[in-house]
């Protein structure tokens, strides 16, 4: 089932306590230290919070997201799980029920499948079938999407398949800043929160504020971010496409194209109002996204800006997704697999191009 | 014990029938756990203890010291019960059973709707455990959970109300048959899938577990009960969490109420091995069998099940041999299985059995179990007037309770959360 486990040995702070002191805004962590601190700050703030999975603990985390905190707070609660997604999701269903805050982590979200009732059924249904008696704050955790290399099964974005449901909010933090705040918003929320990682940007670095750095630093959950303005195309994307965008922009930037990137960070709740003010602005809708093409989140996006902006669209809507087949083996394939910074800038450059003749012949 | 391992057997089950109850002979069981868990720290593994058994032979003494699943019989002449706790146990046996044969008439008219899975010749397992329960210990059950419920406490008004599909439900209509919830009596649900119930309770043994060793609450001591039936016990689920309960000791009670079919597909067809209490030994934990058509055995081996989980000393596997009256379902034409196997069964109801009991040991009178009879008659006449005149859900009601936090519903095309729209709680936003 999981092959080889990549050692990141990016080093991570023992101690959020010691990155606050330097307060500087040219502060830079790493998405895993985000991740791992705020994780450290909310198990420190409540000790209703616990971790639990698979290699959290002596393992310090299959991908070290979860480094020292064993340590620090005790097998009791960092629990290392025996490989049972079904069982583990569940028993961190039964917990959350009376109060307990449990953080379950999946190696990968790929895994998750095993999991999945608990997930949908047991998570995301109770507190409706209780009319309100059981609320179940919960988060599943764990890196999601394309990795490198991994073939079919351990390669592929769940975010539209639990975007569906409702009763579940679904977070995707790009950035270190919201890795942080979105992952203390989701300890912190009374309902079940599905918490997509990248693995490939674990180990990347960004800058983030003092404020950010601050033990009290939240996002609201459902708010997307402009991560920059522009005003001929607006590009939406989630986790590592945000990466993707934002080059993409650059690309266009040299060619006179003004991109504004939205960070979408929530995909359920979705900021529908942010993206219909952005392209009621720019006129023009590129959406990225790394899962299959069919009902997906640039599916959701597209509905949305067509009921509620269709009269502002100067160009048909673009989406760019993953192919629409199962990740293929050879790194070629793979690549054609995943959207690229390329086809986002083709995209956009349609989108833009396309209506100039027309306004022209106008 | 009659139950054979032989797969193909040519005629019905001889269950326990052979075997006169005696209440002469109740059953206990004890075994040491002590030895197999070294290691008193809340959960198993230390990185000591790891390193340890990377070094050392393989863990044979855990083997040696696996407790041994016998039921130990021994001679006592005392009663099983008080005169006062044989009532209880009838009358909330009746009350389980009567209530189900209303739920039955109710739906043929048209009242309740959907999958109705109905308890009738099991109720000494349910009457036999959950009358042992504090308040506080927690239940949780499968798509087959009315009876549960009634015996954890919940009102026949707010049941049958919710299989009504009523406001006054005590779900408000939005759970259903399958789905009886009441935090106030701690009963967590019924689950509808196979085995997805047992983790979610495993779940709450452990949210015990972790109140009284992280949280320090001292008085966190509740026992969480997990029903589920034979055809789950091929269900992986079953076996993740007896591995899980067993390795970090957890406060709860695996009752298997094996009756014998999963819909139509014979027990004995479905399991390499039937006897699903040799399946505790193996992880562990102590395995019963009980006859779970007599309710004061069915209550012996509940009585120390669920003390050993309340003593901190793990989880029991019980298998209670019981048989269901009806189909799987109201709508299963329930015609697989034989005649003559119902028939023995129908001779072996649990409530006669209690009946003859309490007459023979003079703890209660004809007249006396005619009272309560006519009590529950009465009750279950009154659930039914009252579901009948509750009002049905409102339509605001339909957003509700979707998230515990209603911003989950998102920000509205005005930039505020759609909660806030006053047509939100009207019913008539869109989401």
């Amino acid at each position: 089932m999981w092959g080889v486990i990549k050692h990141k040995t990016q080093s991570i702070r023992p101690a959020f306590s010691a990155i606050r002191h330097f307060s500087s805004a040219a502060k830079e962590i790493t998405v895993r230290e985000a991740l791992n601190t705020a994780l450290d700050e909310e198990m420190s703030a409540d000790p209703k919070v616990f971790l639990m999975g698979e290699e959290v603990g002596e393992y310090q985390g299959a991908y070290k997201i979860s480094k020292g905190l064993l340590e620090k707070y005790g097998p009791e609660r960092v629990l290392d799980t025996p490989i049972t997604e079904a069982g583990f999701a569940g028993i961190g269903v039964g917990a959350a029920y009376y109060g307990l805050r449990p953080v379950v982590e999946f190696m990968t979200f790929n895994f998750s499948m095993q999991a999945i009732d608990h997930i949908i059924n047991s998570a995301a249904k109770s507190n409706y079938m209780s009319a309100g008696q059981i609320s179940v704050p919960i988060v599943f955790r764990g890196p999601n999407g394309a990795a490198a290399g991994v073939g079919a099964q351990h390669s592929q974005c769940y975010a539209s398949w639990y975007a569906t449901c409702p009763g579940l909010k679904v977070l995707t933090p790009y950035s270190s800043e919201d890795a942080r705040g979105l992952l203390k918003a989701a300890i912190r929320d009374p309902d079940p929160v599905v918490f997509l990682e990248n693995e490939l940007l674990y180990g990347e670095s960004f800058p983030v504020s003092a404020e950010a750095l601050d033990s009290s630093f939240c996002l609201p959950i459902g708010k997307a971010k402009i991560e920059r303005e522009g005003k001929d195309v607006t590009i939406t994307a989630y986790s590592k496409m945000v990466g993707y965008a934002l080059k993409a922009a650059e690309a266009l930037a040299k060619e006179g194209i003004s991109a504004e990137v939205i960070n979408l960070r929530s995909i359920r709740p979705l900021d529908r109002a942010t993206i219909n003010t952005s392209v009621r602005k720019t006129n023009r809708l590129v959406t990225v996204e790394e899962g299959f093409p069919q009902h997906g989140v640039g599916a959701e996006i597209c509905t949305s800006v067509i009921e509620e902006s269709f009269g502002y669209l100067d160009a048909p809507v673009e989406r760019i997704a993953g192919a629409d087949v199962p990740m293929p083996y050879a790194a070629n394939l793979e690549r054609m697999a995943v959207p690229q910074i390329e086809d986002i800038v083709r995209a956009a450059k349609r989108a833009c191009h396309r209506s100039v003749p027309l306004a022209a012949a106008a | 014990m009659s139950f054979t391992a032989t797969k193909f057997a040519p005629s019905p089950l001889p269950l326990n029938s052979t075997t006169p109850r005696s209440n002469d002979k109740p059953l206990s069981f004890s075994f040491d756990h002590s030895k197999t868990n070294p290691s008193s720290s809340f959960l198993g593994s230390t990185r000591k203890l790891l390193r340890f058994t990377a070094l050392a032979k393989p863990r044979a003494q855990t083997r040696a010291s696996t407790p041994v699943a016998d039921v130990l019989l021994h001679q006592t002449s005392n009663l099983l019960i008080t005169k006062e706790e044989g009532l209880e146990l009838y009358e909330d046996m009746i009350l389980g059973r009567f209530f189900e044969d209303k739920c039955a008439e109710m739906y043929y008219r048209g009242k309740m709707f959907g999958f109705v899975h109905l308890y009738n010749g099991q109720e000494a397992v349910s009457t036999g455990f959950i009358k042992l329960l504090k308040k506080e210990d927690y239940v949780v059950s499968t798509y087959r959970d009315h009876v549960h419920a009634l015996s954890k406490g919940v009102s026949s008004r707010a049941v049958m109300s919710e299989l009504f599909g009523k406001a006054t439900g005590c779900c408000r209509g939005q759970g259903g048959s399958m789905h009886m919830f009441s935090k106030e009596h701690n009963m967590l649900g019924g689950f509808a899938f196979i085995g997805e119930g047992i983790p979610v309770a495993t779940g709450a043994a452990f949210s015990s577990k972790y109140r009284r060793e992280v949280l320090n609450e001292a008085d966190a001591d509740q026992v969480t009960l997990a029903f589920f039936g034979d055809g789950t016990c091929n269900n992986g689920q079953f076996f993740e969490c007896l591995n899980m309960a067993a390795l970090w000791k957890l406060p709860i009670v695996f009752v298997v109420e094996n009756n014998l079919w999963a819909i139509g597909m014979s027990h004995l067809r479905a399991t390499s091995d039937p006897q699903i209490w040799k399946k505790g030994p193996a992880f562990g934990m102590p395995g019963i069998h009980v006859d779970g058509m007599d309710v004061l055995k069915v209550r012996e081996v509940a009585k120390e099940a669920i003390e050993r989980a309340r003593r901190g000393e793990g989880p029991t596997l019980v298998e209670c041999e019981t048989y269901r009256f009806r189909g799987h379902s109201l709508a299963d034409p329930d015609e697989l299985r034989d005649p003559a196997e119902k028939e023995h069964y129908a001779g072996r109801d649990p409530i006669t059995a209690l009946k003859q009991y309490l007459f023979e040991n003079n703890l209660a009178s004809e007249q006396e179990l005619k009272a309560i009879e006519k009590k529950i008659d009465e009750i279950l006449d009154d659930a039914v007037e009252f579901a009948d005149n509750s009002p049905l859900p409102p339509r605001s009601q339909l957003l509700e309770n979707v998230f515990a936090d209603p911003k989950g519903f998102g920000i509205g095309p005005d930039g505020r959360y759609r909660c806030e729209d006053p047509k939100f709680t009207e019913g008539t936003a869109q989401v």
